[in-house]
């Protein structure tokens, strides 16, 4: 028997958490806290980079499975990676340690429960990444509410609650049909275990209802226009270490679902479902690139952009085609990287002047000059500039919808002009013009904590933009077998 | 001669009914000795219950008017549990409201001694009489308080509207006997046929008298008013008690005297589960006493167990069974938490009362919280699991409605449980409460609370004990 390491990292975090439990909180001292949360999701990272090293990349079946009897004739605890779910579990022990040490300034009271809340959270994220079975996939992946609907609620900002309470129900409400799903799929094949539901697959006649019930689930966590309207809610009100890990992990979720199990179950209700997908991702990737360009509010802003680049996301995963799927993949995995960044970078400055108005600053660029370039190189990098890892993402995605539709392509290419021109106007907004606020003169660049967090972003968004083999090679052979998988589906109906 | 071993716990706990009448009238002061000697011979009566009878698969007696058999065994021993932990975690607030008694621990026994009777009935009259002796110890609970018009008005309308239903019940029994010339349960079950549209009224009249009992939408109005006014820890024994006993009984009515009829009553219990559950989540939105919300989440939850004897298969009466077991707990758990809300001997009810109680109290509201997940059914919580086996059984039959309903519905309720947690988490906190409890209270509370949030690590466990009950 193998060292079960995926467990081990899914079960790390909520000791880490455990033992913090067992911590007393001292008034005006965490940094001990704040140590042992740092050092648990640090050992976490690098037991996933080590889980990168020994993961095999020429072959597509699942690696390190673990399946045990969890209720007996029924339903098996089984976990594995394989290319795909594997880079999203390295982004989510890559984005916690950052989000802990970037809570130093925004969180201000009950900060012990503020990291347990986040190591509990990042348990069950990495769970809905590495789960075989679609009801400890449901597990995890609603188990996620209960620690982000606190982590809004106690700690977010003026209007916390209706956020909250729309997050919260929203994502319920979306989610309960995925379960009448699943159960039914038990019903129908006999099985929850995705790795036998690929190979047995499951009859088309209910293939369309199923699939509307996994999408409904998806579609709200996603979020595709028009059931988007929680996300700008809950990333204005959530402190900055919750929007990060919202943005950056917790709408990947949804995309990953996507892939996993909305293509791979149901070949033939994704061909049929294609034109829907694509109308409401066009209509994403426009309207709210234009709602973008009309806030006020930064957090907003992003967060409206981030709905545009999952409706990107979204787009290139129904493509079908090879490079669509890797880009959608690579598109992920980048506006993970670039949005927690820019949720740091407005939560820089919001922690200096408490106002998230774009019209409160202006000209900081000759105030502080680190942290300008650094904001500019992940505004660059949100819209697509080359040498950025977004530009790969939605490369390979326009390239995979030219392939399958143009009409969508040329539409969808014209969101990417709006993408850099809300990104840009923001960046003149904020950065560029005269100083007119007294109070931000005083204003103080990145400290050095801060100054790594953004570096340490700043990093792998260059390094893949000029070298994204890794990530390709890593996710190639899955996404191809995923593609012959549902080719072969396909034909034989 | 009849093997009295297997109702060897009735006729113990009879005896011990007797023995404390006695003792109170001739010795004074006598309520402590009393409240313990009553919670040692619960425990004992748990333990033959369990020596005698758990293996037994089915037996009858009687003339087989009594049948033991693995659901009543079952049933009996969480009705035992139930009835113990409430009596063990009344004795600080009963003190506190100075009616400190002897008839309070014989009245629960005297009604724990009718729902087992109830549980184990095979007959119609033995049915009534354990119904009977239960529904009135449980009216002279309710008015326990009788100094407080709140507790007296919600015992009198418990009597005045369960009398009534009661009637129903009877009438509708009545009209059983007149179809089938029997009383016992599994010659009803053969005589019966559907072609009878007379007989469906008597189904109806059972059913509604039944439904009454649980607090099934639209027979639950008496539900709020009761639970409201009667004592915290009655109305705990108010919402789980009972509740198994007379799902039991329901079970029991559905799946051996009408096995036959299920064309006829399938529509009727569709009904019920859904308006319950339904009813229960909107209602509770705009509700300010915890205990007048805890009364409409219980209706739906009893929609949910509902659902699950909807399906006329074995996999929906275990899973209804799993769900009232769970439940069970998560209420326990609730009213500990309710309970320790206590600021100079004097309890606070309304849902106010816990703003801010994360700060004062953070084990005790980290506690509350889980459990109100837990209620509303979230993962990896044990009321999520309860949900789940409802649902799948639901599914199998292919009555999706019903299972959509009830999951919409179940969002609508995780509003009102949300707006609890909201209230303790988010909202500035009040005055402290007392923290000097009761140990058993906090046992109690400690105990439900991990088997809730780790019921997870082992779901097999209860799957397995529930499995052995094959009705059909």
């Amino acid at each position: 028997m193998n060292f079960p390491i995926l467990s081990s990292l899914i079960l790390l975090p909520t000791i880490g958490a455990l033992f913090l439990f067992f911590t007393k909180e001292k008034k005006g001292n965490n940094t001990t806290i704040k140590y042992v949360a740092l050092f648990t999701t640090v050992v976490n990272f690098l037991i996933s980079i080590y889980l990168w090293i020994a993961f095999d990349q020429s072959t597509s079946s699942f690696q390190f499975i673990e399946d045990r009897t969890w209720i007996k004739g029924f339903i098996n605890y089984k976990v594995g990676v394989d290319g795909i779910s594997i880079l999203f579990i390295i982004l989510t022990t890559f984005i916690t340690p950052l989000c802990i040490i970037s809570v130093n300034n925004s969180v201000k009271n009950r900060l012990r429960d503020f990291l347990i809340a986040i190591l509990i959270m990042e348990s069950f994220m990495i769970g809905v990444f590495s789960a075989l079975d679609l009801v400890v996939f449901y597990l995890f992946f609603e188990a996620g509410l209960i620690p982000m609907f606190l982590i809004i609620g106690i700690w977010g900002g003026a209007r916390r609650v209706y956020s909250a309470f729309k997050f919260f129900l929203y994502t319920l409400l979306g989610s309960v049909l995925m379960l009448v799903a699943i159960i039914s799929i038990y019903w129908i094949t006999g099985t929850t275990d995705v790795v036998q539901l690929y190979e047995i697959g499951i009859d088309v006649k209910y293939q369309n209802l199923l699939w509307l019930a996994f999408f409904s689930s998806f579609a709200v966590k996603t979020p595709m226009w028009p059931v988007h309207t929680w996300l700008p809610d809950a990333h204005v009100e959530a402190p900055t270490a919750g929007s990060v890990l919202l943005a950056a992990i917790l709408l990947k979720m949804a995309g990953y679902g996507f892939i996993r199990f909305s293509l791979g179950l149901f070949p033939v209700a994704s061909e049929v479902f294609t034109p829907l997908i694509y109308t409401l991702s066009v209509i994403a990737i426009i309207f709210t690139s234009l709602i973008a360009l009309m806030q006020e509010d930064m957090k907003k802003l992003i967060a409206y952009s981030s709905v545009a680049h999952m409706g990107f996301v979204t787009l290139g995963i129904f493509t079908l085609q090879q490079q669509g799927i890797e880009g959608s993949i690579i598109q992920m995995i980048s506006h993970g990287l670039v949005s927690a960044a820019l949720f740091l970078t407005v939560g820089v400055v919001y922690d200096r002047m408490h106002s998230r108005l774009i019209s409160t600053y202006g000209g900081l660029v000759s105030v502080i000059p680190k942290y300008s370039i650094l904001f500019m190189l992940f505004a660059l990098a949100s819209l697509g500039l080359p040498g950025t890892s977004g530009f790969i993402g939605e490369f390979l995605i326009l390239m995979g919808a030219f392939k399958d539709n143009f009409l969508v392509a040329v539409i969808a290419s014209i969101g990417v002009i709006l993408g850099a021109a809300y990104m840009l106007w923001l960046y003149k907004r904020v950065v560029f013009g005269k100083l007119l606020n007294e109070d931000l003169k005083k204003i103080l660049d990145l400290n050095r904590s801060e100054y790594f967090i953004l570096s340490c972003l700043a990093a792998p968004i260059l390094f893949f933009g000029f070298y994204p083999d890794p990530l390709i090679n890593t996710i190639e052979v899955s996404v191809t077998d995923l593609i012959n998988m549902h080719n072969t589906n396909i034909a034989s109906k | 001669m009849e093997n009295l071993n297997l109702i060897l716990p009735e006729i113990f706990i009879s005896l011990s009914i007797m023995f404390l009448l006695i003792l109170g009238v001739f010795k004074n002061d006598s309520s402590k000795i009393t409240f313990n000697l009553s919670l040692f011979a619960i425990l004992i009566t748990t333990i033959i219950t369990f020596n005698e009878t758990f293996s037994v698969t089915r037996e009858t007696l009687f003339n087989e008017s009594v049948v033991i058999d693995s659901m009543s065994s079952l049933m009996k021993i969480i009705t035992l549990i139930g009835g113990f932990l409430v009596l063990v975690i009344s004795s600080t607030y009963l003190k506190t409201l100075k009616i400190y008694n002897i008839e309070y621990p014989v009245l629960i026994l005297s009604s724990i001694l009718g729902m087992m009777v109830m549980i184990s009935s095979n007959d119609l009259i033995v049915f009534y009489m354990g119904l009977e002796l239960q529904s009135l110890a449980l009216y002279v609970l309710a008015t326990y308080n009788r100094d407080q018009l709140k507790s007296s008005e919600a015992g009198l309308k418990y009597f005045v509207l369960s009398a009534l239903s009661s009637g129903l019940l009877l009438y509708g029994c009545s009209l059983v006997y007149g179809f089938s010339g029997s009383t016992n349960f599994d010659i009803i079950s053969n005589q019966l046929n559907s072609e009878e549209y007379v007989l469906t009224f008597g189904i109806v009249f059972i059913l509604v008298g039944l439904a009454f009992k649980i607090s099934a939408v639209p027979f639950h109005m008496w539900a709020p008013d009761v639970y409201e006014g009667s004592p915290t820890t009655v109305t705990l024994f108010f919402t789980i008690v009972p509740k198994v006993a007379a799902l039991t009984v329901f079970i029991r009515f559905l799946y051996v005297p009408f096995l036959n009829l299920i064309d006829q009553w399938q529509m009727i219990i569709v009904f019920l589960s859904i308006a319950s559950m339904v009813f229960g989540a909107v209602a509770a939105i705009g509700q300010n006493n915890i205990k007048r919300l805890i009364a409409y989440s219980s209706i739906g939850h009893i929609g949910y167990t509902l659902a699950g004897l909807a399906t006329a298969s074995n996999e929906g009466i275990q899973s209804s069974i799993i769900y009232i077991s769970i439940y069970v707990v998560m209420n326990l758990a609730l009213f500990s938490c309710l309970l320790m809300l206590r600021r100079k001997d004097q309890y606070y009810e309304n849902i106010d009362d816990l703003s801010g109680l994360s700060k004062n109290h953070p084990l005790l509201s980290l506690c509350l919280m889980l459990i109100l997940f837990s209620l509303a059914g979230i993962p990896p919580l044990a009321g999520f699991f309860a949900k789940f086996y409802i649902f799948k059984a639901v599914l199998e039959q292919s009555m999706y409605f019903l299972a959509i309903i009830g999951l919409l519905s179940t969002v609508v309720a995780a509003f009102y449980y949300l707006r609890i947690i909201k209230i303790m988490y988010f909202d500035k906190e009040k005055d402290k409460y007392d923290t000097d409890h009761n140990l058993w209270l906090k046992f109690s509370l400690t105990v439900s609370t991990i088997l809730i949030l780790l019921y997870f690590i082992f779901p097999s466990q209860l799957v397995e004990v529930v499995s052995r009950i094959n009705i059909i």
